[in-house]
Order: structure tokens, then C-alpha cells, then sequence
């Protein structure tokens, strides 16, 4: 029996009995991060980072969660569990399973630069390895955060110029904290919008050092935000919302900009190629630096990444998982972009 | 994201531009882009980035393959990696751009001109393959990614980034300080830009005698006829489905121009009778159309096929002869008449025509109406002549330059429409890559379903989102880009004409399909049938 099995609730571990980001209800389940696609409600037990929790309580409710520091083992009917930092946002880990001297280790989602605030990710050997593969193509490489940051400070600061604000458009967990560090120097005023707000208010409660932000209240005066500027999910793009910044430029700050077409789809002002999940160089590294005899490739380009690593003597499979969907028409305020930094490829037939 | 620096590299400028006119959403954005880019760039760039953008690009000298394997050599990847990128990207030469490893070393100073590099690639259609190699490598790895995607696409051809012709014109316009009409009558027509100085193109009076004048386009109408105020003011004619075209003798030379700017010419041979019959110093508008009789015209795959060929037999010409149906007249004995009314240009248009005497050349009959009630029950008749729909000019109109709103206006009969399932999708490009938006749709016939047509457009981004979203669900077969999903998605689809086609399964070939609507409200087995198709070929397709 292999430690770990897909199944049609999500990654199971029938010796332990326990899910890992199972997408139906279940009795109980480790939580990679809080993102929507990872984490669903219904289920009993939850087992995650101490900095997850706050998260999952925001976002799925009141429930039963266990909080656990980086490195520390759980057991699980005789299953050793751990979470190790995975550089996707704050509060992401893989999840290490060990039983019997075998190890396999879920990436969840992940990146290998530092972000200054997710963590650093951590390689883990392991002899089976389950990787994420949204961008899983060699078209994906990231530049170095600090250049990108670079980029987003003159176009807010061309933006300012005109007298315009910036609007940037980016998931409220995760890349909405990511920017705050790029933007404070650049502006005395940071806007957020409630999706946001939420999101920082359960991160500064749970301890998280953070820039100061404003919430945008309706009642705020129009030419408050000359100038400055201003943090949203996409699902404010095109809303009526968005039109009280007029003027405006909107940048959208996402792994997707890396391709033109992608910037132009979106109508978007500018487009910064800014992800937290791992590029092409990224995921052959994490995958190397594991060892794993064996990798499964999970939501992304799964078919594409998985027949590469063949080629290059690393036995890998692609996986069919519900992980990497968009929510689609989750638009209020704080259900609205729980759906993650996807917008490629579904799951393979 | 202009960076300044008057060490202006010509490259690096015009990759600039590309960016800012490729993510600018507004129209005033990308003017400024132009006007910025005219005012800074070198003369011999600029009259290169005027026929680039105005569809004028060298002969290829460089393949897509040869790219795509040079590329592969570069960086080790497998082909059928490549292919994988290739259809997420779907634009070849920004893959190539995203594939290439960081150049060893950008030249920021002092780099060639855009017009250095499009003058080497057309030299090098004359060279050795090695050449080719060594000068594209060579480029790559001295530029940045911006820099190798326009250098690619200036190999590939065809900047698809939002940049009307119309714009180019107001941008130079601004920068020359010359009218928009007299701009876009110089930049039209049959030009080199490799032998063509900025100052020759714009600045002096150019003899040359086969250049067209812009088109006046019209807008279809909006809102209620009778907003239009008098019926009298109004002439209407009938809309024809050909090519708008422009026939032109000067000097005793003869030019047929298609709206595309395409030297039309020698693809057809029947007017050269007009050649003989019009006096020097005429040019007149129209419609390049198939003639079926006297009286009555064919539909536009006729024409279409017809087109196509490069060498026309004497059979195609007594099948499918194509004749002109006159429109307006723009130049009379040498005089540019675009300011005169619309009445003025008719009366001497008439006599034109009428001397010409030739059944392939004939006048665009008014139709004749006392009421705009009148006008409505004319129009209901279009789709039995042939025609599209009813266009209404002004009386007093001049001949303006492009799509205007005002004194012309397109009145379109309601399009056929069918119901039909959607079968296939493949990956859009450009804008769409990466989403399932490019669909194929069927029709029941009997048990089974039968593929008719294609159709792209028509669906709002949050609509192709949910389809996309179908579609990665419910894949059932995957054959390269395209995936046959489960026939379950309804959609009206919209079309203006329907031909016999012997190419297509279906046996019907569609003009202008797109989908009108998203049928939610209809199951699989409520669509068509292919027996609805052939009543509507049967009435309308003959």
C-alpha cells in the first residue's frame, strides 16, 4: 500500500487516515495554505502552521484547528507528520509524511526565491515527491523580486506624476502582503480594499509585522487617492468599485503577465510578472534537491512537466487533483478572490 | 514606460513603442505613444514603422522553422517542449523571446536602428542559410527580451497590436503638421519603404499615379431612423457583400485597390476594359462583385474563390465574372472632388458611368423612398437581391477619411441565425492565448452531430471564462491543440450569408458566423438540424 493515494477527495494517507488539502468535507485533514483551492470548509479536524489558523478562521470559519510550528512532528495513528516552509505565502508549508523509514513529501504550493515574508522554502529529501506545476513551462522565469519591485515603484511614481493613482491588482492573500514592502517607500498612503483589509487585520492579529494600510471606505473624498495608491483582488477590476479612483492606471501583478496576450486580456494598464509560485528553474531545483525516486505532478502543467522529468530519468506521473481552479463569480467583498494565482491550464483530461 | 535618454537606440525605442501600444487599453495612450515615437526616432526608422504598421512588411527571409530550430540549438530544449510554449504563448516569436537565456551582454548605447536591422533581413534573402544563422544569433544575444520579440516579429510579420491605420495618421499628422486626409493619401498606395525617405513620403508631392484615396467607411446605425430628420436629406443604396475597391486611372495607367490596400490589378483582368473607357484623372469608389446576370449579383464565396487565384482562365471569367458596382466618384479630370456634396459627385458619376457602357460597370441604384416606413419594407427585400442591408448617405455629404459617424450610415438587414452545439475549442492567440475561445460548433443530422462552422467572437471575457472553464473539464479527446469537448453548450450563432461548399462536411459554407448568443436556456437536443441549414441555403444561398 503507497503511503499516500489520490483519490477523489484529495491526497489521502490511508495507514494515518488523513486527507492532506482534500477538496470534499472529511473527518480530518493537514492544510498546506489557506488559499481557497487548498483549503475548503466542511471538513473536521484541520491540521496546519500556527500562522494558517488565523487564516482558515477568517476564511472557512469557526472550526477545529491544530496549530503547529515548522519542523514539529505530529503523529497521526502512528504516521509522523511535519510542515516545512514552502515560500508561497504566509503560512505555506509542504507536508512531510514518514512512516516506516519511507517518506513523501506535498509541496502544496510553493516558490524558491524569498519573499521576506513566507518563509523560506525549505528542500526536503524524500523518496516520493508531489510538486505543483502552474508554471511548468520554460517560458516562466522569473525576474528577481527586487527588479520587479523596481518596475512597480517607477510606474507608481509615473503615476503620481500625472496625478493618477494606482490601482494594483493582486490576490488579497499572499500577493497583496508581498507588495506592501515594495510600495511603503514609495507612498505615504496605502489603500486595500475590504478583501484585503481582512486578510491583514487576521495577520496582524496573529502577530504578523505589517505597513500600515487603509481600508476604502464609500464615504472617503474622491481626491484622496490622487496619486496613491491602491491594493485589490481582481475581482474589483472593472467594477464599479474601482471607478471612484478615477484617474487611474491599473497594474496587474501575477505570473500570468509573463505573456503579452495575458496583459491585454486583462485590459490591464501595465502588467508585472510578479508570482509566488515557483518558475521552470524553480521546480527543476525543488524537484532535484528532494532525490525523490518518484514525483507526482499535480494542477498546472502537469502533462508537460511530467513527461520532461521522464526525459530526464526522474520517473514522474501527472496527477489529476481539483487543486489550481478559479472561483469563479466570487465577487463580494471578503468571499471574493479566494481563487488563487490561476488562470492557465485545468486539470488534463 | 519611457525611459529617456537622448542616446536614443532605435531598437530599443521601437521596442518601447511595441510595449506601450500592446498594454495601453486607451486610445489617447496609444496616440501619444505614436506622437512620442515620431517626434524621437530616426527619419529612416520611422517610414519603416509607418509600413509596418500599415500592414507593409519585407518578404520573409527567415522562416518559422528555421527560427524555431535555431532557437531549439540555443537552448537545448526538446521540440516538442517548444510546441507546448508555442501553444500557450501563441505568438512565435515572444516564444522565442521567453525561451531565449539572458543575452550575455544588452548593448544599451549605440545600438543599430530599426531600419539597419529590417534592411540586413532583406539583404539576407540573397545570402547563404549560414548567414541567415550567424546574423539572428548574433542578434539575439545583444538584446533584451523586449528587443528579440520585435526583432522576431519584424522576421515573422504581422504586428497585431491595436493600431488602426487611422491612428498612424492622426500621430504623424500632430508631428508633420500636415492634415490628416492629405496624410493618409500619401501613406497610402504602392510604396517602398526601403527606398522611401520620411521627408520624400510626407513632405514632397509624390507622382505617384496609383496612389488611392483613403475609404469613407460607415458606422452602423444607432438608434431609430427617424432621428436621421428628413427622408428627403437622404439618399439610400443598396449594401453590397463584395470588396469595397477603388478603381483609379491617371497618366493613361490603370490601378484596382481593395480596401486591404492590396494592388488588385492583375487578379482582375475584366476591367481592363474600364481602362480604355475612362478618361484620365478619375477615380472612382465601389464594389468588386461577382455578376450572375443583368440584373442580379453572387454571393461573396463566389467572388471569394474567384479572388484567390493567382492565374485566371477564361472559364473563370465566363463563370464567375466580376464586375464593379460604382459608388461615388473621388477624383474628375485631375481634381480631388471629396469636398463636393454627394449630389454633385452622383450627377457626374452617372454620366461616368453611363459613358463607360459596359455591363461589368454599373451604377449603385437609389433606392427610392418617400417615408422612412418605406425605407423599413425596402430594406426587408435586401437578402433577395443579394445585398446586406441598406446604406444611407447624406445628400450633402463630402467624402470623408474612414470609419465617421454623422452623414453616412450602414443599415444591416438582421443576420440568419441557427442554433448549434459546441464541439471543438483551441487555444485563442494573442489577447485569447491561453483560453479555449476559438470554437467549432454542430448541428444534429439524425443521431449524429455534424461540424458546420467555425466562430470566434461574440462572447463577453467573463462568458469565454466560464466556456474556458467547460471546456478544461470536459475534454473528451485531446489532437494537438484542440480538444473535442461534450457536446452540451448551446449558442445562438449569427452569420450573413450562407454558399453551397463541396469543402465542408457540412456541405454550407457561412459568412461572417459568430455567436450571437449563449443559449443557456437550451439543451443539446433542442439545436438544429442540418436540414434547417439547407432550407436557409435553398432560400438565400443561391
Amino acid at each position: 500500500m503507497p503511503l499516500l493515494e489520490f483519490t477523489d477527495k484529495g491526497i489521502y494517507c490511508p495507514v494515518g487516515d488523513f486527507y492532506i488539502d482534500a477538496w470534499r468535507p472529511v473527518p480530518r485533514v493537514v492544510i498546506t495554505h489557506a488559499h481557497s483551492d487548498h483549503a475548503r470548509p466542511g471538513s473536521g479536524q484541520y491540521l496546519s502552521h500556527k500562522l494558517t489558523v488565523p487564516l482558515l478562521e477568517l476564511r472557512l470559519g469557526p472550526g477545529s484547528y491544530q496549530a503547529v510550528e515548522w519542523g514539529e512532528a505530529t503523529f497521526i495513528n502512528g504516521v509522523r507528520v511535519s510542515l516545512h516552509p514552502a515560500g508561497h505565502i504566509i503560512g505555506s508549508s509542504q507536508v512531510r509524511v514518514e512512516h516506516q523509514g519511507e517518506v513523501w513529501v506535498v509541496s502544496g504550493d510553493y516558490k524558491t526565491e524569498d519573499d521576506g515574508l513566507s518563509g523560506v522554502f525549505e528542500p526536503l529529501k524524500c523518496h516520493v515527491f508531489i510538486t505543483e506545476s502552474t508554471f511548468g513551462l520554460p517560458i516562466y522565469n522569473w525576474r528577481p523580486q527586487q527588479e520587479i519591485f523596481t518596475d512597480i515603484q517607477d510606474w507608481v511614481g509615473g503615476n503620481r506624476a500625472e496625478g493618477k493613482a494606482s490601482v494594483l491588482i493582486a490576490y488579497s492573500l499572499g500577493k497583496a502582503q508581498r507588495l506592501l514592502s515594495c510600495l511603503a517607500p514609495e507612498t505615504d498612503r496605502i489603500f486595500v480594499h475590504g478583501a484585503v483589509w481582512n486578510v491583514h487585520q487576521a495577520l496582524l492579529n496573529a502577530g504578523v509585522v505589517l505597513p500600515v494600510v487603509e481600508r476604502v471606505m464609500p464615504d472617503m473624498p474622491k481626491d484622496l487617492f490622487k496619486g496613491k495608491v491602491v491594493i485589490a483582488p481582481s475581482s474589483a477590476e472593472g467594477s464599479p468599485w474601482i471607478r471612484r479612483f478615477n484617474p487611474f492606471e491599473v497594474g496587474v501583478c501575477s505570473g500570468w503577465m509573463q505573456v503579452r496576450g495575458n496583459v491585454r486580456r486583462r485590459n490591464a494598464d501595465a502588467g508585472f510578472a510578479l508570482s509566488d509560485h515557483a518558475d521552470w528553474k524553480g521546480l527543476q531545483e525543488a524537484i532535484k534537491a528532494t532525490g525523490a525516486e518518484k514525483v507526482f505532478v499535480t494542477h498546472g502543467f502537469q502533462a508537460t512537466l511530467a513527461r520532461y522529468l521522464n526525459e530526464l530519468g526522474i520517473e514522474a506521473a501527472e496527477v489529476k487533483t481539483e487543486y489550481g481552479e478559479d472561483e469563479e463569480g466570487a465577487t463580494t467583498d471578503t468571499a471574493g478572490d479566494l481563487g488563487e494565482d490561476k488562470a492557465g491550464e485545468g486539470p488534463t483530461v | 514606460m519611457s525611459t529617456s535618454g537622448n542616446m536614443a537606440n532605435g531598437m530599443r525605442l521601437f521596442a518601447d513603442l511595441v510595449v506601450k501600444l500592446g498594454t495601453s487599453t486607451k486610445t489617447n495612450d496609444k496616440l501619444e505613444a505614436l506622437t512620442f515615437y515620431f517626434a524621437e526616432a530616426e527619419d529612416a526608422d520611422k517610414v519603416w514603422v509607418i509600413a509596418l504598421f500599415s500592414g507593409r512588411r519585407p518578404k520573409r527571409t527567415v522562416n518559422a522553422t528555421q527560427l524555431s530550430e535555431w532557437c531549439l540549438e540555443m537552448t537545448g530544449w526538446p521540440g516538442w517542449l517548444f510546441g507546448e510554449c508555442y501553444h500557450t504563448v501563441g505568438d512565435l516569436a515572444e516564444t522565442i523571446a521567453l525561451l531565449l537565456p539572458e543575452p550575455a551582454r544588452v548593448e544599451i548605447v549605440g545600438g543599430e536602428g530599426l531600419s539597419f536591422y529590417l534592411q540586413r533581413l532583406i539583404e539576407l534573402g540573397k545570402e547563404e542559410e549560414s548567414a541567415r544563422k550567424t546574423f539572428i544569433l548574433q542578434c539575439w544575444e545583444k538584446m533584451n527580451k523586449e528587443e528579440r520579440f520585435v526583432f522576431n516579429k519584424l522576421i515573422t510579420g504581422g504586428f497585431r497590436i491595436g493600431v488602426s491605420q487611422k491612428m498612424i495618421v492622426n500621430a504623424l499628422a500632430k508631428t508633420a503638421g500636415v492634415s490628416a486626409s492629405v496624410i493618409a493619401h500619401r501613406i497610402s498606395g504602392d510604396w517602398n519603404p526601403a527606398t522611401t525617405s520620411f521627408s520624400g513620403l510626407l513632405n514632397e508631392e509624390s507622382a505617384d499615379l496609383s496612389r488611392p484615396y483613403p475609404f469613407y467607411l460607415a458606422y452602423a446605425l444607432e438608434g431609430e431612423l427617424s432621428s436621421l430628420g428628413e427622408p428627403g436629406e437622404w439618399q439610400a443604396e443598396w449594401k453590397w457583400d463584395g470588396i469595397r475597391g477603388e478603381i483609379i486611372k491617371r497618366e493613361g495607367e490603370f490601378f484596382v485597390w481593395s480596401r486591404g490596400e492590396e494592388l488588385m490589378t492583375e487578379r482582375l483582368p475584366e476591367y481592363q476594359i474600364f481602362k480604355d473607357k475612362l478618361e484620365d484623372g478619375t477615380v472612382l469608389d465601389g464594389e468588386i462583385i461577382g455578376m450572375k446576370d443583368e440584373v442580379s449579383v453572387m454571393p461573396f464565396a463566389a467572388l471569394q474563390t474567384r479572388i484567390g487565384r493567382k492565374n485566371v482562365t477564361k472559364k473563370h471569367l465566363s463563370e464567375a465574372p466580376v464586375g464593379f458596382i460604382a459608388y461615388d466618384l473621388l477624383e474628375y479630370r485631375g481634381e480631388d472632388w471629396r469636398e463636393r456634396p454627394l449630389e454633385e459627385r452622383r450627377k457626374q458619376l452617372e454620366s461616368i458611368v453611363s459613358a463607360v457602357g459596359h455591363p461589368l460597370m454599373r451604377l449603385s441604384p437609389v433606392v427610392g423612398f418617400e417615408s422612412w416606413e418605406e425605407l423599413g419594407a425596402a430594406r426587408s427585400m435586401a437578402r433577395e437581391k443579394g445585398s446586406e442591408g441598406i446604406m444611407l448617405k447624406k445628400r450633402s455629404s463630402t467624402y470623408q477619411v474612414g470609419r465617421k459617424r454623422g452623414d453616412w450610415w450602414k443599415w444591416k438587414i438582421d443576420p440568419l441565425v441557427i442554433d448549434a452545439v459546441l464541439v471543438y475549442a483551441q487555444k485563442g492567440h494573442g489577447r485569447r492565448s491561453n483560453l479555449y475561445t476559438d470554437y467549432t460548433f454542430a448541428v444534429r443530422s439524425g443521431e449524429q452531430l455534424v461540424t458546420f462552422t467555425k466562430a470566434y467572437s461574440g462572447l463577453t471575457d467573463k462568458e469565454l471564462g466560464e466556456v474556458d472553464a467547460f471546456v478544461k473539464r470536459n475534454s473528451l479527446e485531446k489532437f494537438g491543440p484542440v480538444r473535442t469537448v461534450k457536446p452540451e453548450l448551446v449558442f445562438e450563432i449569427a452569420f450573413e450569408g450562407i454558399a453551397a461548399s463541396a469543402r465542408h462536411k457540412s456541405g454550407v459554407a457561412l459568412r461572417f458566423p459568430r455567436i450571437n448568443r449563449w443559449r443557456k436556456d437550451k439543451r443539446m437536443e433542442e439545436i438544429d438540424t442540418i436540414e434547417d441549414l439547407k432550407r436557409l441555403l435553398e432560400m438565400y444561398g443561391k
